[in-house]
């Protein structure tokens, strides 16, 4: 069951990925999270955590770790879980994949499509309510401890925005902010 | 990562400048990730269904050997009292690299006051409504359509 659910789920995603890793977010949190409860708010924000760190796109890297961390929570063993990473990378790429042929082949002049401009002038502003949505989702209690959270949050922000300080930096500082101020 | 894609496609000869420019923006639009639909594009120019099943396989494979890498190994510390205090540090900073992208975002499609309301109403349902955010696109592309075919020609 839970692997027809998890096909089902990363399919839309990959339907409905409009926007880039970011707006995607707030659609994986949706089913990942809220609806199936295959892991924890918290091991979500860990998995965006981790796939910041990591080089490749976002919504490989955090399909391949659900999927992965699903399976396993599921109390499948690893080469069960692996399987599951296999599944939902495949599943979130399929829908687009299908997509681009289809457009490569006919070679329709997408781009200046009206439909296609159209259409993109309501999806452009919802995409950042989108990310919007997921920053304010994982603002919780799960994630904001304490005081000291958002201390580092405050930091974190003017860094990245005001300095903009590269995301791999800023983790590895908020790390080390971690280890000292809980130590 | 977009100029990696390029130094790599272009300058080896695979596609012209301008191809990829037209590829790159058409690949911008379709939903799921980009680097993959370029990676498609690209393979399907150059040896059709084959070419893009390979250059999807590319792109795929390294962040899927990491992350799974990772996986296994992080299922195993996460109790860890040392990882759980690292974690703790970066939970916040995470919240905060999603949010800078959101406002810069705002900013390079240079909202107006008017359509500031979109995107503050689509976070809004989905935080507290708990609206899905499949039914925030669908409700954006059909406003988009009806917007930009009928209300701008008038």
């Amino acid at each position: 069951m839970i692997w027809l659910q998890l096909l089902y789920v990363y399919l839309k995603i990959g339907i409905f990925g409009f926007g880039g890793g970011y707006a995607m977010l707030s659609l994986i949190q949706a089913d990942v999270v809220d609806r199936y409860k295959w892991i924890s708010l918290q091991e979500f924000t860990d998995i965006v955590a981790i796939s910041q760190m990591t080089p490749g796109p976002i919504g490989i890297n955090s399909a391949t770790y659900i999927g992965y961390t699903a399976i396993h929570n599921a109390g499948y063993p690893p080469f069960m879980a692996v399987l599951g990473s296999c599944l939902t990378t495949f599943a979130v790429c399929l829908p687009s994949f299908i997509l681009v042929l289809v457009i490569s082949y006919f070679f329709a002049k997408f781009k200046n499509n009206k439909y296609v401009v159209a259409a993109f002038t309501g999806l452009r502003p919802a995409t950042v309510g989108l990310i919007a949505a997921a920053a304010l989702m994982l603002m919780n209690k799960e994630n904001f401890i304490d005081y000291k959270s958002f201390l580092i949050f405050g930091a974190a922000f003017i860094l990245t925005w005001k300095f903009k300080i590269h995301p791999i930096l800023m983790i590895v500082l908020a790390g080390v902010a971690g280890l000292i101020l809980y130590w | 990562m977009l100029p990696l894609i390029q130094r790599e496609v272009v300058d080896r000869g695979w596609l012209s400048k301008e191809d990829f420019i037209d590829l790159f923006s058409v690949a911008q639009s379709l939903p799921g990730i980009f680097a993959v639909n370029i990676s498609i594009f690209v393979g399907y120019k150059l040896k059709k269904t084959m070419g893009s099943v390979v250059c999807a396989l590319g792109t795929i494979l390294p962040s899927f050997l990491i992350i799974l890498l990772i996986a296994t190994f992080f299922t195993q510390v996460q109790d860890n009292e040392w990882v759980e205090k690292i974690f703790k540090g970066l939970r916040p900073a995470v919240v905060a690299l999603i949010a800078v992208p959101c406002i810069t975002t705002a900013r390079s499609i240079k909202l107006t006051y008017v359509s500031m309301l979109i995107p503050v109403a689509a976070a809004l349902l989905i935080w507290i409504g708990g609206v899905s955010p499949v039914w925030i696109i669908l409700v954006a592309i059909a406003g988009g359509l009806v917007y930009g075919l009928k209300i701008k020609k008038n």
